[in-house]
């Protein structure tokens, strides 16, 4: 019998499916130099590139978190049952975080309560002490003593093995290039560290170093301190702000993926055949851009509770029930950014057609439909990826919004906007509970940070002249 | 541009105006710094104002203060005693039989087949000046027959020129009992009242059916019509006819759905025409009432402004015996209201709110706002201190049991949590007992209250007559056990015990090995929702039983629970007066929710319980009502068809400037009693918002110290571009 | 000029009509008519039947659609749909689901949104083309280098931070203007200068950059050698002719927004407690009033057609060259 069993949620399905349509499209763009082209473009950025390198730990977070399962309860007479609760990988990965709960808020690295509880002296008198926490730096004899030469202790020792690792990995790349192009290690790192690589391996390197010197400490001290403190139910923040990666991930990407094909259609037949069709998909896309954006996903998510509450058969756990909100919530923020790339490729596809070899496809008698596929689709998808990346990072942000006007993903759904949500209470307690705030706001800067500078260098390399403005609602 | 440089001019103009005496931040006009004005705010547009339709905590915070019903409740005495309002006594009903003739007060209740509360009101009362009062020299009102002309220009009530008053006369408060029936208002205790008041019924028919005959919103003159059971007796004294003994009926007498409105408002609101320009009853009250609403801008303001005819009520003498170490004696004998102006701002955000008082913009915190307590840390266990900058500000706090209950219900019709019959069997019982006992109301509280608030033993709060302090002997016994002289939770292995009894060992079917999965029903809105629910899994989680949370919003909940769906439901009771039967009837089967739409959720149903709520109802408090409710409680304990959460518990905070303010649970007129010191606020504001400019100064010399790189490079380079061509 | 605004007009309003069905049956699906009666009516003691007169009164006991009842025309015009929806276009609100009127309500509540929206738009407007005409000029070096990092920076930040952090800094830190509340006329700009400073900062980022870009664009236009080589100062150059070609792109993402600032900012006003239209729309969502949404989706599409017919006209008014026919 399993221990546990794979739950495939829909937005696992979905993201699954587009990494794997990720590999599938680099395997066929690997062997077509023009494909390649810009791609080998956005490979010389150094901004690009860094930030590519940054992107990487939120990509593998988010896939971890994507991998969903249900243990299996205890055995009782042979019976296989699974719990309710679905988990993921990440869940498992950060069991140590998970299961450390407090009582409630404890600042970050603290080894006491953030309140003052009543508690029974050892001489039965009582009085009111901040307690220590059950788990943040709970192996401290003295913690007021100890607890910073600990902490630097740790920190250093991750740090040390970030260092080794960043080492290992640089002398390995050089390595490898020194094989390839015939050179040796010291002039090859000589050339990569004077930024005359052909691939910009200083930034690469440069990045890779800031992020080992922050993640290297904090794998060393997560599981002995709450490194980002906990929140008011006592859960540590840190494993709800990398909670947050997947659903953001998922928007930003989700998003525009499940309404692609309908803006690649309408958008390519608008353009290809103009006259009555055209005016149709214009009527469509006016109709809906025209709807200020907010009202149009505040009815569309209230209708998907309303569905979801009439079939609750449908639902079996509270994950499926979020994942599900989730899932429509990509697809009413997809109909809403949908109707700008529809234009554009529209646009696009007006101009295409009157090129020569349409024509000339068209005098030969080729179907509308083969034009279209291969004529077409082919030569407007540099703009279906520019939309992709850009619509990225303000998709992330969008998010952050409708959750907090409560219109966004389900409370139970651990989200950058309900941190935000929760956060912002906390501001006014006295004294101050900061950190689930800069928690949210540090791990959504990096994160949008970095996409916005890879969508940067995208556009740069596959269209340079194509002004798109941020995706924001 | 016109904004931007004008915006330059006027922004230099605010900060300079603004080193006089008021401070930056004050966001009233700094004239009115030394007013005799109390701050308040409201969170949300009161939906109603018109006092037979209003029946939230919200809107009473005005209507309570403007209207004058004919009783109202002591401001200090506890456990609360109606005293005299509009009325002159307390009226004492007379008993009559089916033929009406009297019956000795010891008469037992099933012989009772009318009471009779004869009220006769305190004269000389004038109404708040109003232009539905106005009057001509002739004495003819000024404002009943509009003419579409005469309503251009006019916007709000404001806008009407002339006022009037007149006296208060009992013939407006049988008006308002009418307009209890009245098809277009919706009262909310119509329902209820035609079990009770005689003839209300057929009034609320003949009305209807008059209604249905008339065209879209022409008037309905009530006065045409009589009421059967309300008989006016003069000038000053009239009679309510209720069916049977119904003692809570002197509760009702101290809302505003039975405050006297002059039938001249309906005339002068009915008009054509005022409706569209939201010139209505519902929106502009017209009282008796110490307070009249002067500014009603729900967006931003309301104002309740001294009514200049109120008069001949004084600060209480009596009280409760701490009262007067409080201080909250020293004004007895003066005569209310103390304070001239009440001005509500709207504030739908807490943490401005709470900022805003804290900087002496708001005089106190409001005593039914939730997270406003959840956002000020007070301490982990019930027990409240107050930060040690709080204390040095002089700000105080005050606690006060609210007469409310929380409760995790049971639906009793679904086959798993209860059954068919509404009491549930055996097994299902000692299910819901150890779910009872796992779900840690201590912790609860503690973590997602603040403390405010304590664990329930039954359905009936502390303060209200029937209650049992939990000791040795008025514990639930099912949960708790007595322990080292304090109530002690039941360990979680006797609820898995139970579990095992109820067929489910370590939570999983005996018979099919299946674990046992419970769906919660309950409303998430809030920030915490989401740590509150993975709580309730957690509770569950130690006995090994699943539970699958349905969040919704509260009209679908409300949805679920009158279809009778539900499984697991969370809700919340506020009390309408402070009376046991209030509370036992959420439990009362022949109100059950699924069959016949009452308030009981739970659809509990238990013969014996039933039997004795009848009784218990129609009884005056002591020693016999509290044998029977002590065996309805007993009875309750036993079935569990709720998981008895807790009581909630107020705090209150107010500045040192404010005096005279006692947390009242059941009414809302606590306006007049209060009494500022507006120039100790006007001192301390001053003190406590000094504006801070270096960082502005700072900004500025950055900014500066920025654009000289930049303007040397620009000199730079256009020296070059004159030479050479760039690129 | 006239055929083709007329033409643009006709056209909007038939989207009007799309808009119109496709907002009335999302709300419907949400929210049966009950579900509405039952929110407006309270939570205390609600029988079926004030649920059933409340639908009566308003109009809610109508089929939505069709009515199968009725014959001829009145199958059409007997429903909810027809009811609630055409007044629209007369610009005839109706009431609220609460009762109150609309079109009062927006008319009250629309100068607040516009007291912080306009000189958000204009002093926005204002420093957005000035940064972007900076970095431009400075093209790269690196005040236009770090210009833009500061920009990809300032855009990545959720406006959320923007207005949780100002509002803390300004209000409760520094105490230098109120936190929160409103106020008529002139004592209304120490409530406002908070509010349109972060609505300014919190565009910076995208706006800045995005201007930047389009003037790159042109800079690099063969026209612009040629007045440099003329012998033009580079100021000269961006003012008289980068600016002013320029001016295409910018009319078309900016002209489509000022009609919409009547609808005010979502966030900014409720967290601020300006009573302008943006508050009122969150305060419809939340409590589900849903004529009142229906009233504001009504109103933005109205507001952004004729955005986009400004657009139109305002491109002949920029460049003679364009002409509609």
């Amino acid at each position: 019998m399993m221990p546990f069993r794979f739950e495939w949620l829909w937005s696992d399905a979905l993201v699954w499916l587009l990494v794997a349509g990720a590999v599938g499209l680099a395997l066929y763009t690997r062997v077509r130099p023009h494909l390649r082209a810009p791609w080998a473009r956005v490979a010389r950025s150094s901004s690009g590139m860094a930030a590519a390198t940054v992107l990487v730990p939120f990509v593998l977070v988010g896939l971890l978190d994507s991998l969903h399962y249900r243990a299996a309860l205890p055995s009782q007479d042979g019976k296989v049952a699974y719990a309710t609760a679905v988990r993921s990988v990440l869940d498992l990965a950060l069991e140590p975080l998970r299961a450390t709960r407090e009582k409630t808020y404890s600042a970050p690295f603290a080894t006491h309560l953030y309140t003052k509880e009543t508690v029974q002296l050892p001489d039965g008198r009582e009085a009111r002490v901040y307690p220590r926490l059950r788990h943040g730096g709970a192996h401290l004899a003295d913690p007021h003593a100890d607890r910073g030469r600990d902490v630097a202790l740790r920190a250093f020792r991750g740090l040390a093995f970030a260092v080794v690792l960043w080492l290992v990995v640089v002398i390995g790349v050089c390595a490898m290039r020194a094989r390839h192009t015939a050179a040796d290690i010291e002039s090859v790192w000589r050339d990569i560290w004077r930024g005359r690589s052909n691939v910009p391996w200083r930034a690469v390197f440069c990045a890779l170093g800031l992020m080992g010197v922050v993640i290297g400490p904090v794998m060393a001290l997560a599981p002995h301190y709450h490194v980002l403190g906990t929140d008011k139910v006592g859960q540590d923040v840190l494993y709800q702000a990398l909670k947050s990666i997947r659903t953001g991930l998922v928007i930003g990407t989700l998003a525009t993926l499940v309404m692609l094909p309908f803006a690649l259609v309408l958008g390519v037949m608008a353009g290809y055949f103009k006259g009555r069709v055209d005016d149709a998909i214009q009527y469509l896309y006016t109709t809906l851009s025209s709807i200020p954006g907010v009202l149009l996903i505040a009815a569309a998510v209230l209708m998907m509770q309303v569905y979801i509450e009439n079939h609750p058969e449908l639902f079996p756990s509270t994950e499926i029930r979020a994942d599900v909100r989730l899932l429509a919530l990509c697809v009413i923020l997809g109909v809403t950014s949908w109707t700008g790339l529809c234009r554009l490729l529209r646009g696009e596809v007006l101009k295409l057609r009157e090129m020569e070899y349409i024509q000339a496809a068209h005098a030969f008698g080729v179907s509308h439909w083969r034009i279209m596929m291969r004529h077409l689709t082919p030569n407007v998808m540099h703009i279906v990826m520019i939309a992709l990346v850009m619509d990225f990072s303000g998709l992330v942000l969008a998010e952050a919004v409708l959750s907090y006007v409560g219109v966004g993903v389900d409370p139970s759904m651990i989200s950058f906007g309900t941190m935000i949500n929760s956060a912002r209470l906390e501001m006014a307690r006295e004294p101050m509970v900061w950190w689930s705030l800069a928690a949210a706001f540090i791990f959504m800067l990096t994160l949008v940070l970095a996409a916005n500078l890879f969508a940067d260098s995208v556009r740069d390399a596959f269209d340079p002249r194509l002004i798109i403005e941020g995706g924001r609602p | 541009m016109f904004p931007y440089r004008h915006g330059i001019a006027l922004l230099i103009l605010v900060f300079t105006a603004g080193c006089g005496e008021s401070p930056w931040n004050n966001p009233y006009p700094a004239a009115a710094a030394g007013d005799n004005v109390l701050y308040t705010s409201f969170s949300e547009r009161p939906k109603h104002l018109d006092p037979v339709q209003s029946y939230a905590e919200n809107e009473y915070a005005f209507i309570a203060n403007i209207y004058q019903p004919p009783l109202q409740y002591h401001y200090l005495k506890r456990p609360y005693e109606l005293i005299p309002f509009g009325a002159e006594t307390v009226p004492r009903p007379a008993y009559l039989d089916a033929a009406g003739k009297p019956l000795p007060d010891t008469v037992p209740a099933e012989r009772v087949a009318y009471s009779e509360y004869v009220i006769s009101i305190r004269k000389g009362v004038r109404y708040q000046p109003h232009p539905a009062l106005a009057v001509d020299t002739a004495g003819k009102p000024l404002y009943h027959a509009l003419s579409a002309a005469e309503l251009r220009g006019i916007d709000t009530l404001a806008d009407f020129k002339h006022t009037g008053t007149r006296e208060l006369e009992a013939g407006d408060y049988v008006h308002q009992i009418k307009r209890l029936a009245h098809p277009r208002l919706h009262s909310p205790i119509l329902q209820l009242m035609t079990e009770y008041v005689v003839g209300l019924k057929e009034l609320a028919a003949t009305l209807a059916a008059e209604s249905a005959a008339l065209p879209e919103h022409a008037m309905i003159d009530l006065t045409q019509h009589q009421l059967e059971g309300v008989r006016l007796i003069d000038r000053h004294t009239y009679a309510i006819r209720v069916r049977g003994k119904y003692p809570q009926f002197a509760y009702w007498l101290a809302m505003p759905f039975f405050a006297p409105v002059p039938p001249e408002a309906d005339r002068f609101y009915g008009q054509p025409g005022m409706a569209q320009k939201n010139i209505t009853l519902d929106w502009y009250p017209l009282g008796t009432g110490p307070y009249m609403l002067t500014v009603n801008n729900p967006n931003r303001q309301m104002v309740l402004a001294r009514n200049p005819y109120y008069q001949g009520e004084t600060y209480p003498a009596e009280g409760e015996p701490q009262d007067q170490a409080h201080g909250l004696l020293a004004d007895a004998g003066k005569p209310l209201p103390f304070i001239d102006k009440v001005v509500f701002s709207l504030e739908k955000e807490q943490i401005p709110y709470w900022n805003k008082f804290l900087q002496g913009y708001y005089d106190a915190s409001g005593i039914a706002s939730d997270t406003f307590d959840q956002a000020v840390q007070f301490s982990g266990q019930g027990d409240v201190t107050l930060s040690e900058d709080m204390i040095r500000r002089g700000i105080r706090l005050q606690t006060s049991l609210a007469t409310s209950v929380f409760y995790l219900g049971f639906n009793m019709l679904d086959p798993v949590v209860g059954d068919a019959d509404g009491r549930g069997g055996e097994r299902t019982r000692k299910l819901r007992q150890a779910i009872s006992i796992a779900v840690d109301q201590e912790e609860f509280i503690s973590i997602f209250r603040n403390g405010r608030g304590v664990p329930a033993h039954g359905p009936i709060p502390p303060g209200i007559f029937g209650y049992r302090e939990p000791d040795a002997e008025g514990i639930n016994p099912y949960v708790y056990e007595w322990r080292n002289g304090q109530p002690q939770r039941k360990s979680i292995e006797q609820a898995k015990r139970l579990l095992a009894e109820a067929g489910y060992p370590n939570g999983r079917d005996a018979k099919t090995g299946q674990p046992l999965l419970l769906h919660l029903d309950t409303t998430s809105s809030g920030a915490d929702s989401k740590a509150r629910l993975d709580w309730y899994i957690r509770q569950l989680q130690k006995l090994g039983v699943q539970l699958v949370i349905r969040a919704t919003d509260f009209n679908r909940l409300q949805d679920k629970l009158r279809r009778g769906t539900a499984q697991l439901y969370f809700l919340g009771w506020n009390a309408d007066y402070p009376d046991p039967e209030n509370f036992l009837f959420l439990l009362h089967g022949p109100q059950g929710r699924a069959k016949t739409q009452g308030e009981n959720a739970s659809n509990y149903r238990n013969p014996e319980f039933d039997q004795l709520f009848d009784r218990m109802k129609h009884m005056a408090n002591g020693a016999e009502r509290q044998a029977i409710i002590d065996r309805m409680v007993a009875l309750l304990r036993h079935d569990a068809p709720w998981v008895w959460s807790f009581f909630p518990k107020d705090y209150t905070l107010h500045h040192a400037w404010v005096h005279n303010r006692k947390p009242n649970q059941i009414a809302n007129n606590g306006l007049k009693y209060q009494r500022l010191e507006p120039a100790l606020r006007a001192e301390k504001r001053r003190l406590w918002n000094p504006p801070v400019i270096w960082p502005l100064a700072l900004i500025t010399v950055l900014l500066v110290l920025g654009a000289l790189p930049a303007i040397a490079a620009y000199r730079r380079r256009e020296r070059r571009t004159a030479v050479v061509e760039p690129q | 000029m006239t055929a083709y605004i007329i033409r643009r007009l006709i056209y909007g309003a038939l989207v009007l009509v799309g808009v119109n069905v496709l907002t009335f049956a999302l709300f419907f699906f949400v929210n049966s008519p009950d579900d509405v009666a039952r929110a407006q009516l309270g939570a205390k003691r609600v029988t079926p039947e004030a649920v059933e007169k409340w639908k009566r009164e308003r109009g809610y006991h109508k089929p939505l659609f069709l009515n199968e009842k009725e014959s001829g025309i009145g199958r059409v015009t007997e429903t909810v749909f027809f009811d609630k929806s055409v007044r629209l276009f007369v610009f005839d609100f109706g009431a609220s689901d609460q009762g109150r009127n609309i079109g009062y309500d927006i008319s009250t509540r629309m100068w607040p949104s516009l007291a912080v929206q306009v000189p958000a738009f204009v002093i926005g407007l204002a420093v957005y083309i000035t940064f972007a005409l900076l970095m431009a000029f400075f093209r790269a070096t690196y005040i236009d280098f770090w210009g833009v990092v500061l920009c990809v920076l300032m855009m990545s930040i959720s406006a959320l931070f923007y207005i949780i952090g100002g509002q803390f800094i300004f209000g409760k830190l520094w105490n230098l203007v109120p936190i929160s509340g409103y106020d008529g006329g002139f004592d209304a700009i120490k409530f406002l200068i908070v509010p349109v400073l972060i609505g300014v900062i919190s565009g910076i980022g995208g706006n800045a950059r995005w201007y930047r870009t389009i003037f790159l664009e042109e800079i690099n236009k063969d026209y612009v050698r040629t007045a440099r080589a003329k012998g033009l100062s580079e100021v000269r150059v961006l003012f008289r002719h980068v600016l002013q070609n320029a001016m295409i792109p910018i009319l078309t993402g900016v002209v489509v927004v000022i009609p919409l600032l009547f609808m005010g900012a979502l966030i900014t006003e409720s967290f601020f407690g300006i009573p302008g239209l943006g508050s009122y729309t969150i305060d419809a969502i939340s409590q589900q009033d849903f004529a009142i949404v229906r009233a504001m989706v009504f109103l933005g599409s109205v507001l952004y057609i004729i955005g986009l017919i400004l657009t139109d006209i305002s491109y002949t008014l920029v460049d003679p060259r364009v002409r509609f026919t």
